[in-house]
């Protein structure tokens, strides 16, 4: 099968240059390679850009309602833990009307994998600051600046326990269907947040990510089992300290060996958690801090379904169903006729 | 009440005051070492009570929240529908989780009808009430039948108890309960006597007092004990102590009973003759829980069960939790809104799919209930009603949803809404909704309430294998398949569940062309499918039997009620026929759409009532539909009509009518 199988009759109508065609183009390329029949694959969404996804994928799919999404797929995954179920939200679907869905989902480590597009606005009401968008970020809704402070949805998912975080950028498609790939292949919830461009609203919104001239020095590109090194000389690490974490210039004593090794297998996410804020932290850097993009936890739990259907089938076990005894069951007399 | 009732009422009334009174109590409790008629199981004096038939006895045990009342509620009502009496029964209790103790709010109450006729209701007046505390005579007393038998905790009537309920003096001995039978118990005391060799503390052994009370009434009542003895045995396995007190503080109650000379009568209530069949007593939850099960059963699908507690509904929740062997998956969800989601997912999964809920639920749920309004998938949708709005009052009964569940949705989306009439009927009802839920590809919503929820009425259980069949036919032949095209006569549109191959689709809240299901804003496609799926919900009214009316079938006034208001209104409308007018009374199980004979019947009379515990919301719903000058008569105190209620309206249509329009005989 080839991402084309996976293509909807329906024409994606999304705004020219939107980062959401190359999430699209990378999702059906993944699902083609995995080698599972596309009748096997449900994708539900919220509300939003993003939450059109499933009219344009040539498989099982259901539209819902704003920031639902995952409280849909979770009755679903649970009934049906034969599927393959994905959701396609945004950072106003998911953190904000929904954000209750979602930490519950990933809280209960349901096995599905979440896809949530971050732009840092809402685009489908046309410009508004979402629960992402930089504290004072002047907006339609927020003329003198936005004076929320932002969700770090990384931070937030591996507060709610989440086995699989992950974080990759529309504009990086070999780093995106990676992500994507161990995103599917990881037994629970997956969450991967995709750092996407809304070229009507919030244009360049990650350009300090992602343009030519600056990325190699603000991607942190995390490798299993890699020192983590950034910087366009590869001259920078992080060191983990007691206390935190710290870049330092490699040389001048200080190697490789020195540097934190990436392990996204640490039972304990507290190591996570700092990766997951390192761009939230003020002062105590060389330069500046890098945006880490990777696999920040991947950890075995049992999932919710599994769970489930082997309680079902330990009541099950040897037990004759027989309803009529069921509705016999309890205090019961008989009048003779 | 009865005529014949208010006879064997007063006929029972001793005039003279009970033997045993407060005052000569107390001073025994300073000397335990005095014998007196406190410790009857060491100088029992035995004497025979004359045995008194009833037709019937409404009994009322009242206690603080603490006391253990609706378990020994529970007890009784068990005891005597296996002794095959016919019994309703009406819980009342406070929503506090634990009000301060002995005052008013904290006071908790179980009322049971048990009779030798076939009932309908828990009846307006007790005849007998037990009071384990001042603050629980006040409470009930102005509901008592005239001369009804009081049995007073003496043991709780001191001054602080007292003042604490309100009275500035001991009601017990100021008069104030002329006019009643009291019967002076000091149960506190009492049951700590019976208890005495047994190592607890004064307080567990004071709370063993409700069985005291539940054997000194199955002696009144000339109940066997055996049920209730093995049910406290199984329950208190782990804690033998605990059990052996329970055990010995029934036994004493009873005891006390034979061996003092507290009561002239005891009362026998003779079973019921009831059709032949198998019984079982059945409280509205347990109906639903049942129903849902033999229905998805009998669907050859699994159950998928999505809920968040709430009063009155949890124990559907608690109750299917249990089932898991026959295929049923309980999800207790985040909020009410996950709830009716994962519903939403599992249906579509090919799941037989239902929530429960009570009032503030239903408008969380709202929003998610119109999108499986859109998506045409099949889900079961039960609401047990309580007192609103808002939280309202959540443990008191009402039926003021009726418009939010059939209306309650932006857009044009009514859904079908069907009610029961009665604690057993919600089984056949919750079926009867599967069925039609399934077979139309829609949420329907089934409306409990908190009185049909709790109370528990002699179930004549039906046999699995004759319930109508329910056929899934989930399609799987993607030859001409469109995803909303449409069944010629259900206008249902096909179930295809995931894994189909050949057949993926996208179901959504948006607007769907009528022919291909693809997205569609155009206009009259809109209108088209608007139309399209409320036709398909009216379609129901092919599918359902005809209303019924009982009594008289045309004449003067016919009485329009739904749900859970049968019953008291079902009594006295035969009595009004009995008596020669031309009274009809039909109850709506389905309210949306309704039946088809329903216009029909409205005309075969000159005026129309419509009972309801809301201000109006049928009526509203009848004078739209038929253009009738439907007379809309309503309660909204939390609970259900009293029959004295019912009967002054009708007597005083009738009276109208006559001087009126000379319409009535």
């Amino acid at each position: 099968m080839t991402r084309r199988d996976f293509a909807s009759a329906m024409n994606p109508r999304w705004c020219p240059g939107c980062g959401d065609y190359a999430i699209l183009n990378a999702t059906q390329t993944v699902m083609a390679e995995m080698g599972i029949p596309r009748e096997r694959f449900v994708i539900v969404s919220g509300i939003g850009c993003s939450s059109r996804f499933p009219y344009y994928m040539n498989t099982y799919g259901m539209h819902t309602i704003h920031g639902r999404g995952p409280a849909v797929a979770s009755g679903l995954k649970v009934a049906r833990p034969d599927l393959d179920v994905w959701i396609a939200t945004g950072d106003g679907d998911g953190l904000s009307i929904g954000g209750n869905h979602l930490i519950h989902i990933l809280r209960r480590n349901i096995n599905v994998n979440i896809l949530l597009f971050n732009n840092r606005i809402y685009g489908l009401t046309k410009g508004q600051y979402s629960p992402t968008s930089e504290f004072g970020k002047k907006t339609k809704s927020s003329p003198m600046g936005s004076p929320d402070r932002p969700f770090n949805p990384l931070a937030l998912a591996l507060g709610a326990n989440a086995t699989f975080v992950a974080r990759t950028v529309d504009r990086y498609m070999g780093h995106m269907k990676e992500v994507l790939k161990a995103a599917a292949e990881h037994p629970g919830t997956s969450f991967v947040e995709i750092l996407q461009n809304c070229v009507i609203f919030n244009d360049g919104a990650f350009e300090y990510i992602t343009e030519n001239a600056v990325r190699e020095d603000h991607d942190l590109i995390l490798e299993e089992g890699k020192p983590l090194i950034f910087g366009k000389e590869r001259d920078k690490g992080i060191r983990l300290l007691k206390d935190g974490l710290e870049v330092v210039p490699l040389g001048n004593g200080t190697g490789e060996e020195d540097l934190m090794v990436h392990d996204s297998t640490r039972e304990d996410p507290s190591v996570a958690m700092m990766l997951a804020h390192m761009e939230d932290l003020p002062g105590h850097t060389i330069d500046r801090w890098p945006v880490p993009l990777g696999i920040f936890r991947r950890v075995k739990h049992q999932t919710y379904d599994a769970v489930v259907h082997e309680q079902l089938s330990e009541a099950k076990k040897n037990k004759k169903v027989d309803v009529q005894s069921l509705l016999e069951s309890g205090d019961m007399w008989e009048v003779k006729a | 009440m009865s005529q014949k009732k208010r006879e064997a009422s007063t006929k029972n009334r001793d005039p003279q005051r009970p033997e045993v009174t407060p005052t000569e109590k107390n001073p025994e409790k300073k000397s335990p070492a005095s014998d007196g008629p406190s410790r009857p199981r060491k100088e029992p004096q035995r004497h025979q009570p004359t045995r008194e038939q009833r037709d019937h006895v409404v009994l009322r045990l009242a206690g603080d929240s603490g006391d253990g009342m609706q378990l020994t509620g529970n007890q009784f009502t068990r005891t005597s529908a296996l002794f095959g009496n016919d019994v309703a029964t009406l819980p009342d209790y406070p929503s506090e989780i634990r009000a301060p103790k002995g005052t008013l709010p904290g006071v908790s109450a179980f009322q049971i009808n048990f009779s030798s006729l076939d009932i309908h209701t828990p009846g307006d007046r007790p005849d007998v009430l037990v009071a384990m505390n001042p603050a629980a005579l006040r409470v009930n007393l102005t509901d008592l039948e005239p001369g009804a038998i009081i049995v007073a905790n003496t043991g709780t009537f001191i001054e602080r108890e007292f003042k604490k309920a309100g009275y500035t003096t001991n009601p017990l001995e100021d008069g104030s309960l002329d006019g009643f039978r009291v019967i002076s118990v000091d149960i506190s005391y009492l049951t700590n006597q019976a208890l005495q060799e047994i190592d607890l503390s004064t307080q567990v052994k004071d709370s063993c007092k409700n069985f005291f009370a539940l054997g000194l009434m199955y002696w009144l009542f000339n109940r066997p004990m055996t049920a209730t003895e093995s049910w406290i045995k199984e329950k208190f396995k782990p804690t033998p102590t605990l059990c052996e007190a329970n055990l010995r503080a029934l036994q004493a109650g009873w005891a006390y009973g034979e061996a003092t000379e507290l009561f002239q009568n005891t009362y026998e209530v003779p079973p019921t003759v009831l059709p032949p069949g198998k019984y079982r007593n059945i409280n509205g939850n347990s109906a639903v829980a049942l129903g849902l099960i033999a229905a998805a059963q009998k669907s050859g699908r699994p159950l998928f069960y999505g809920s968040y507690p709430i009063t009155p509904a949890s124990d559907i929740l608690h109750e299917l939790s249990r089932y898991k062997k026959y295929d049923v998956l309980t999800f207790q969800a985040e909020d009410e809104i996950a709830a009716m989601c994962s519903t939403i997912g599992a249906a579509f999964g090919g799941s037989i799919a239902a929530t429960a809920t009570s009032g503030p639920g239903l408008d969380l749920k709202e929003e998610s209930i119109g999108l499986a309004y859109i998506m045409e998938l099949p889900i079961v949708i039960i609401n047990v009603q309580r007192g609103g709005p808002s939280t309202g009052l959540p443990t008191k009964t009402e039926q003021s949803d009726l418009l939010t569940a059939i209306y309650g949705r932006h857009g044009d989306a009514d859904l079908p809404v069907i009610a029961a009439s009665s604690p057993p009927e919600l089984f056949h009802m919750t079926y009867e909704a599967v069925r039609l839920a399934v077979k139309y590809m829609t949420p329907i919503i089934l409306l409990s309430d908190g009185y049909l929820a709790n109370g528990a009425e002699p179930w004549n259980i039906p046999k699995y294998k004759d319930l109508p069949p329910i056929k899934v036919n989930f399609r799987t032949d993607p030859e001409g398949f469109q995803p909303y095209l449409r069944d010629p006569i259900t206008l249902s549109r096909p179930w295809v569940v995931p894994g189909t191959p050949g057949m993926e689709h996208r179901v959504g809240g948006l607007e769907r062309d009528a022919e291909t299901g693809s997205v569609s804003q155009d206009p009259l496609n809109h209108e088209k499918m608007s139309k399209l799926r409320a036709d398909k919900v009216m379609r129901i009214a092919d599918d359902i039997p005809p209303a019924v009316v009982e009594g008289s079938q045309e004449g003067d006034i016919l009485i329009v009620s739904w749900g859970s208001t049968y019953g008291p209104i079902q009594s006295i409308v035969q009595q009004f026929v009995d008596g020669g007018d031309t009274v009809g009374h039909v109850n709506l199980r389905y309210l949306n759409p309704f039946q088809k004979n329903l216009g029909e019947i409205l005309k075969r009379f000159k005026r129309v009532l419509v009972f309801e515990l809301n201000f109006g919301q049928l009526c509203l719903l009848l004078r739209g539909r038929f253009l009738i000058d439907a007379r809309s008569y309503t309660k909204v105190q939390g609970q259900p009509f009293k029959q004295f209620e019912i009967h002054r309206a009708i007597e005083r249509e009738l009276k109208d009518m006559r001087a009126g329009k000379g319409a009535a005989k």
